[in-house]
C-alpha cells in the first residue's frame, strides 16, 4: 500500500460490467472506508493504461464479444502483469476470471490467449447454460464461511496444479467441470464465476482482500446486520430450491 | 393510405372468431384480459392472420427498451387527428397479442403496435409498417441471454431491406447503429440519460468518445447523425428548426424525448406537431404507470422501473426531498432472478428522501443502500410502509412484478 490510501482499480468498466459487477468495487471502498482507510478508486476504461500500483484490482464479467476485446488490450498493455509482480490483489468475476487464465473461447469460437496469471483453462460447455443461486464451502486454507452467489455462465473452467479451487459447490455448477470445484486462487489472484455480486453476498471475501493487500491478520469490525440477513435469506432460498 | 376496404378471407375470418371466442371464455375463467390467449388461438387457426389483419392499416411499430408502451399511447393519441387507431394499449406486445390487439379494430385507419425487442424483426415483417419508432437499448433484466449488442444487430440485420420510414434516436450509439442499415432515417435528438451499455463502438468495438451530447468512435468514425428533430428543455424542434412545447400530464424528461419521437412519427402521416403535441396532453396514466392513487388517506404516485435506465430517468422525475419514497423489487421469471443488476443502479440519487424498502428481494436492496451509504426502513408491505412515511405525497418505484403487487394492494 502506497502512502495512506487504498488504491482500488477498477478494469475495463467498458467493457466488463454486465452483471452489476460495479457493486464488488463498492463493496470493497465502502469496507475500507468504513475501516478508516482513504481509498482512491480508479476507473480504467480499455483505452487507457493499466496502472501498476494499485493495491486491489477488480475485474467483472462481460459478454463475449467485449471478453476478447478485454483480453487483447490487456495483453497488448501488460500493466496488470507488472501489478501482480509487485504484490498487488487481484479480484476477477466469470469473463474476467477467464481472461486471468491461460486460455479461453471467444465469440468467434476460437481459442483465445488470456493473461496466465491464473493456471485455469476454459472452454465452452456443450450442455445446457449454468444459471441459478449457488452455494458452496470455501476452500478451508481461506477460514471463510459458505460462499452464496449467482451463476450464469456457458463456460468452463479446469484448475491447473499452480492453482486451487476457491470453493466445492453444494448447490449449483460453480466451474462447470462436473468435479464441484468453483473458482480458482493462488497466493494474490482469485477468480469466480459468482454474481450477486459476490461480495455483497459474501462481504468477508472482500474484508480478505483488505487483509491481503494491507497485510494485516484482522481487520476492525463492522455492523454487519443486512450483509448476514441477506446471507441467510439467499443460502435458505438456495437449499429449498435444490 | 386507406382504412379497411379489402374483405378478410373467411379463414382469417374464422380464425379472429375463434380467437375471439377464446378470449371470451379465459376472460370468463378470471384469467385476466384474455388477449393474449385469444390472439394464440386465432394465430394457430390462421398463421399469416397476423399480415393479413394489418395488410389495410396503416402500421407503426415501437420498440426500445424503455418507454415503449408509453410511446405507442402517444403516437395513438397523435394519430387519432386522422382517423380512428387500433393499438396494443395494454401492452401485449409479443405476436399474438398483437394479433388479438388488430382483429379488435376493423373500422381502423392506422394501427399503432408495441413490439417486444425480440420480436420486432418477424412483426416488421409480417406487417409491412410504414413507420417503425426505435427509441432505446440498454440492459434489462426481462432479458438477461440477449446481449444488448447482438439485439442491435438482430435489429440491424432484419430493418436492411425494410421500406418503412425508421424514426430513431440519434443520441443512443446501439439505436444508430440497428437503424443506420436502412434507407430512410429521421433521425430524432431525444438524448439518453443511461450511458453505460454503449462506451464501446457497435459497430468495431473501439471506445466511443463522448464529449457533451456527441459521441463518436475514434477508430472506425461511426458517429451520431445530425437529427432532424430534437427535444429541447420543455419543446421540440422539428425539421424547420420550429418550437413547439410540450404539455404532457406524464411526468419526466423520458416523456418529453417520447413525444419528441411521438411527432416525428406522426409528421410522417401529415400530422403537424402542433396538433400531435396537443393531443398528446390527454394520456393521463399508461397501463398503471404513473397512477396518483389513494391509499390508507395518502397519495401515493406508482411508478414503474424494470432496468438500470429505467431507475434513473425515475429518479429524475420524483418530487424532491424530503418527499418519501418506496422501494419495491421483486426477482420471480418476469423480472429475472438475479438481482445483481440493483448494483448498476445509482442510488446516491435518492440522499434526502425518507426511503422504505418493500418487496420480495428487500434485503437485496437494504444491502445495496447500506453500501450506498443511504438511510432506510425495510418493511414487511406497503401498509407499513405508508404508515411510517412522514406527510407529503409518496414516490412509489417498483421493478416488474413489485408493480403489479402493489397495483392489486392499492386498488388500481
Ligand atoms: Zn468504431
Amino acid at each position: 500500500m502506497s502512502d495512506n490510501s487504498l488504491r482500488v482499480v477498477w478494469v475495463y468498466p467498458d467493457l466488463l460490467s454486465t452483471y452489476g459487477d460495479q457493486g464488488n468495487v463498492l463493496v470493497v471502498e465502502r469496507r475500507a472506508r468504513q475501516r478508516g482507510l482513504n481509498v482512491a478508486r480508479v476507473d480504467v476504461r480499455s483505452d487507457q493504461q493499466i496502472p501498476t500500483s494499485g493495491d486491489i484490482y477488480l475485474i467483472g464479467g462481460g459478454e463475449d464479444r467485449p471478453q476478447r476485446l478485454a483480453a487483447e488490450r490487456l495483453r497488448r498493455d501488460g500493466g496488470l502483469h507488472r501489478a501482480v509482480a509487485n504484490g498487488a490483489i487481484v479480484f476477477s468475476v466469470c469473463a474476467g476470471y477467464q481472461i486471468l487464465g491461460h486460455e479461453f473461447i471467444n465469440d468467434l469460437g476460437e481459442r483465445e490467449q488470456g493473461l496466465g496469471l491464473l493456471d485455469v483453462i476454459s472452454t465452452r460447455g456443450e450442455g445446457a447454460r449454468c444459471v441459478g443461486d449457488v452455494l458452496a464451502d470455501i476452500d478451508d486454507r481461506l477460514g471463510l464461511p459458505q460462499l452464496t452467489g449467482f451463476e450464469n455462465h456457458q463456460g468452463i473452467t479446469h484448475v491447473g496444479p499452480n492453482a486451487r479451487p476457491f470453493a466445492r459447490v453444494r448447490l449449483g455448477n460453480g466451474n462447470g467441470t462436473g468435479d464441484g470445484t468453483e473458482g480458482a486462487y493462488n497466493e494474490t489472484v482469485f477468480g469466480t464465476y459468482m454474481h450477486g455480486p459476490v461480495l455483497a453476498r459474501n462481504p468477508q471475501i472482500a474484508d480478505l482482500l483488505l487483509k491481503l493487500a494491507l497485510d494485516v491478520n484482522a481487520l476492525p469490525p463492522t455492523d454487519d446486520r443486512w450483509f448476514e440477513e441477506l446471507r441467510n435469506e439467499r443460502i435458505a432460498a438456495a437449499t429449498q430450491s435444490a | 393510405m386507406a382504412g379497411n376496404t379489402e374483405p378478410l378471407s373467411p379463414r382469417a375470418k374464422l380464425a379472429v372468431t375463434a380467437g375471439k371466442a377464446a378470449a371470451a371464455v379465459s376472460r370468463a375463467a378470471g384469467r385476466g384480459s384474455g388477449s393474449v390467449i385469444g390472439g394464440k388461438v386465432a394465430l394457430k387457426l390462421d398463421p399469416d392472420l397476423l399480415g393479413r389483419l394489418a395488410q389495410n392499416l396503416d402500421v407503426v411499430l415501437v420498440s426500445a427498451t424503455n418507454g415503449k408502451t408509453t410511446t405507442t399511447r402517444l403516437i395513438a393519441e397523435a394519430l387519432r387527428a386522422s382517423g380512428p387507431v387500433v393499438s396494443n394499449a395494454l401492452g401485449a406486445n409479443m405476436p399474438a397479442g398483437i394479433t388479438s390487439a388488430l382483429a379488435g379494430g376493423t373500422d381502423a385507419k392506422y394501427g399503432v403496435i408495441e413490439v417486444d425487442e425480440k420480436y420486432l424483426a418477424m412483426v416488421a415483417r409480417d406487417t409491412t409498417p410504414k413507420v417503425i419508432a426505435l427509441l432505446n437499448l440498454s440492459r434489462d433484466q426481462l432479458d438477461r441471454a440477449a446481449e444488448t449488442r447482438m439485439l442491435a444487430e438482430r435489429w440491424r440485420e432484419g430493418l436492411a431491406g425494410s421500406k418503412a420510414v425508421i424514426v430513431a434516436n440519434a443520441d443512443d450509439p446501439l439505436i444508430v447503429w440497428a437503424a443506420s442499415s436502412s434507407a430512410n432515417v429521421v433521425w430524432v435528438a431525444a438524448g439518453q440519460e443511461w450511458k453505460d451499455d454503449a462506451w464501446s463502438c457497435p459497430s468495431c468495438g473501439g471506445v466511443l468518445q463522448r464529449p457533451g451530447d456527441d459521441w463518436g468512435c475514434g477508430e472506425c468514425g461511426f458517429r451520431r447523425p445530425s437529427p432532424s428533430w430534437a427535444l429541447s428543455g420543455d419543446h421540440v424542434i422539428d425539421p424547420h428548426g420550429s418550437a413547439w412545447p410540450i404539455r404532457l400530464q406524464l411526468p419526466g424528461r423520458a416523456n418529453k424525448a417520447n413525444a419528441t419521437s411521438s411527432a416525428a412519427v406522426a409528421a410522417v402521416f401529415g400530422v403537424p406537431p402542433q396538433v400531435a403535441l396537443e393531443r398528446m396532453y390527454q394520456v393521463q396514466a399508461v397501463a398503471g404507470r404513473y397512477d396518483v392513487v389513494h391509499f390508507q388517506n395518502r397519495e401515493l404516485r406508482l411508478l414503474l422501473a424494470k432496468n438500470p435506465a429505467g431507475w434513473l430517468e425515475t429518479f429524475s422525475l420524483i418530487d424532491p426531498p424530503p418527499t418519501p419514497v418506496i422501494l419495491s423489487v421483486n426477482a420471480r421469471g418476469a423480472d429475472g432472478t438475479d438481482t445483481s443488476w440493483l448494483w448498476d443502479v445509482d442510488y446516491t440519487r435518492l440522499s434526502g428522501h425518507p426511503i422504505f424498502v418493500i418487496g420480495d428481494r428487500k434485503l437485496d436492496l437494504a444491502v445495496r443502500l447500506e453500501v450506498a451509504g443511504l438511510g432506510f426502513r425495510v418493511c414487511e408491505s406497503v401498509d407499513e410502509a405508508v404508515q411510517l412515511a412522514p406527510p407529503g405525497r409518496i414516490e412509489a418505484i417498483a421493478n416488474y412484478t413489485a408493480f403489479q403487487d402493489l397495483r392489486r394492494r392499492v386498488g388500481n
